[in-house]
């Protein structure tokens, strides 16, 4: 999870270990990403570069990875996307076939050097000149913010040799990697080059001239379903949050839509079938008017003809529920069938996307017979009141 | 009224007893008077036939009887219930304990072997399940239909229906069986084959038998007293002089 500041606060070092110490949150470190060029063997190689936590070692997205990860910190070392390193070899992707394997790349690019050419941000002690200039003749007080509301700082450039330690097939574009980065600094160290960041440009809050401020911090929590009480929590500090369950929300409203166009033709046809049950049940007293008037002649009471009809309703509701459910479970079966055959020629492990909990057998056959009862009501009283001579007369 | 009812009245040992008994149907305009003002006793164990022509009356008047229907006005005391008197519930209760019921159409329940179909009253009595499927069979049995237990009724001959259906008006021992033309839909043979049943469970069991009926042949053959009616109206009722067994108390003839 990434948190940008918001208009209020400032994020830096101090927000960082706040949102480190909320409960359930594993590690916050700040984002830093940066394009820049690199030179290997004389060529230039423009990239866009991303800091890694050491924490990111333990991630399962590092484990196919050439070579060893960072060996401290802070040292100036760099692992390579599988992508880049190809691009230092000049070797060049045919489309069509796009597997180098990672094994080939490492003997000829392990242990040598890039070298880094970046620009430091580095933070002007005192006014800026450009500030005191404009505002020159106001007062002091008013003077001091604007200043410090300026671009106190200044940009020198820079070199730093970088060892090439790893190099990681980890896919550039997926969201569990750092986002389209190639090539990965220890974080202390990354940090600890101040490089000028495109949002330090924008960056206008106070914070912004002596300490330095983060444009993103990537949290890491606990489980997945800490994510949104997480983020709550960060967005109370006055910071904007995204997270991979920010990415998932479309498709949950999808689903909400489904599960709500489903409820309409679920109830449409609950509707429908309580109709044909009350219709069903009134024919059957039509029909069965002389059965009717027979029982009451044999003695039958009310209660004894209201019994008969609600048991009928009764075992309409318990078989029509358990066919609804033999039915919802085949289409399930199939839907699975399908989805796995698909995954299956992904080739991504085969998921259930359909079950059906045995409580939801258990709540559709009684929630059947429950519906079936209370549309029985009427048909069964009906029948009870019917009076028997008439009934009896009826061929 | 006849002499034979005046002294049941005065023995007070009537099972039915119906008074100043009115069902009227308006049709429109019209009122049809069904039953008119009849008044009648009925002594336990007496074999009685209704007889009257089409229209006068007598389906009316037993399902008055049986509880089936409510009188327009006057009442009917069956066992010293005024059946006007009781609830619904009260009703069913009493054509369920008291009354059997057969019919010239025999009326047992398609769906249902015979069985089932005898077993029915005993359900609405709620009688234990493993109870009901022995006092169903002896039932049968008593009719002689043991070999046809699960049977559907459109699997038997119509005189092998009216004796299932026999058996089940008998299934709850009742002190009194109405019987609407019970013969109508048989050949003469079966109807007495059926008759002969009926009056072996009056004298037997001293099971109180009203038979309507149209075939004054049968009537005189089996009841011991034959109620005439006409447009609603009690018009005769007299003592069976054919038959011999019973002692003649007095004409019959009013
Ligand atoms: N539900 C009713 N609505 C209107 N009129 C009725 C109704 N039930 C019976 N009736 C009329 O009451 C009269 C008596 O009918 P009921 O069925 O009792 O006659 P019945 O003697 O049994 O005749 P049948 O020998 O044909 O069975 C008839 O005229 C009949 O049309
Ligand atoms: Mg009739």
């Amino acid at each position: 999870m990434i948190c940008a500041p918001a208009d209020s606060p400032a994020l830096d070092e101090s927000a960082r270990e706040k949102i480190t110490q909320l409960r359930d949150v594993l590690e916050a470190s700040p984002d830093i990403r940066f394009i820049t060029e690199l030179r290997y063997q004389d060529k230039p190689h423009l990239t866009l570069i991303a800091a890694l936590p050491s924490s990111a070692k333990e991630r399962d997205a590092f484990e196919n990875m050439q070579g060893q990860f960072f060996s401290s910190d802070s040292a100036p070392e760099a692992i390579l996307q599988k992508s880049f390193a190809e691009e230092l070899l000049g070797k060049r992707r045919k489309p069509g076939e796009d597997d180098t394997n990672v094994a080939e790349l490492g003997p000829p690019l392990l242990g040598k050097d890039l070298v880094m050419r970046y620009a430091e941000r580095m933070a002007t002690p005192g006014p800026a000149i450009t500030a005191s200039e404009t505002n020159g003749t106001q007062n002091a007080v008013s003077d001091h913010a604007d200043d410090v509301a300026g671009a106190a700082y200044s940009v020198i450039s820079r070199e730093q040799t970088l060892k090439i330690v790893g190099i990681s097939d980890l896919d550039p574009d997926s969201l569990r990697g750092p986002g389209r980065a190639r090539v990965f600094l220890p974080l202390k160290f990354a940090e600890n080059l101040h490089v000028m960041q495109a949002t330090s440009l924008r960056d206008n809050s106070s914070a912004a001239a002596n300490t330095p401020t983060y444009a993103t911090v990537s949290v890491r929590v606990r489980s997945a379903k800490n994510v949104a009480t997480v983020e709550n929590a960060i967005r109370k500090m006055g910071f904007n949050t995204f997270s991979i369950v920010d990415a998932t929300r479309s498709m949950r409203q999808f689903f909400a839509v489904l599960d709500l166009f489903l409820g309409i033709f679920g109830s449409l046809a609950l509707a429908v079938a309580s109709i044909g049950i009350v219709n069903t049940l009134v024919m059957a007293i039509l029909e069965r008017r002389r059965e009717i008037g027979i029982m009451k002649a044999i003695g039958a009471s009310d209660v004894d003809v209201k019994k008969l009809f609600f048991a009928e309703a009764g075992a309409m509701g318990v078989l029509g529920g358990a066919v609804g459910v033999a039915l919802g479970w085949t289409i399930g079966r199939v839907i699975n069938i399908g989805t796995n055959i698909y995954l299956k020629r992904q080739e991504l492990p085969p998921e259930q996307i359909w079950f059906v909990p045995w409580w939801l057998v258990l709540g559709a056959i009684v929630f059947a017979l429950l519906v079936s009862l209370i549309s029985g009501l009427y048909p069964a009283s009906r029948a009870a009141r019917l009076d028997p001579v008439q009934a009896l007369r009826y061929e | 009224m006849t002499s034979v009812s005046d002294k049941s009245k005065q023995n007070g040992s009537s099972v039915v007893s119906t008074a100043d008994l009115c069902r009227h149907y308006r049709m429109g305009e019209t009122l049809i008077r069904a039953v008119d003002g009849v008044s009648l006793q009925v002594q336990s164990g007496e074999f009685i036939a209704l007889l009257g022509a089409s229209g006068s009356g007598k389906s009316s008047l037993l399902n008055l009887i049986a509880g089936l229907d409510r009188p327009t006005s006057g009442s009917v005391v069956v066992y010293g219930n005024n059946l006007a008197e009781l609830s619904r519930l009260e009703l069913s209760k009493y054509r369920l304990r008291t009354v059997g019921m057969v019919f010239q159409s025999f009326n047992l329940i398609p769906s249902m072997n015979l069985m089932e179909n005898v077993e029915l009253p005993l359900r609405f009595a709620e009688v234990d399940r493993n109870k009901r499927a022995s006092l169903a069979q002896t039932a049968l049995h008593r009719v002689g239909l043991s070999a046809r237990l699960r049977h559907r009724p459109s699997e038997l001959s119509g005189g092998e229906q009216q004796r299932a259906s026999l058996a089940r008006a008998l299934i709850n021992q009742p002190r009194l069986l109405l019987a609407d033309e019970p013969t109508g839909n048989l050949d003469s043979h079966t109807g007495m084959e059926i008759l002969d049943l009926v009056r072996e469970f009056n004298e037997t069991l001293g099971m109180t038998v009203l038979m309507v009926t149209h075939e004054r042949t049968l009537a005189e053959r089996y009841a011991k007293r034959l109620i005439f009616l006409a447009d609603g109206k009690l018009v005769d009722d007299q003592r069976n002089h054919e038959h011999e067994t019973v002692p003649t108390l007095q004409g019959g003839r009013p």
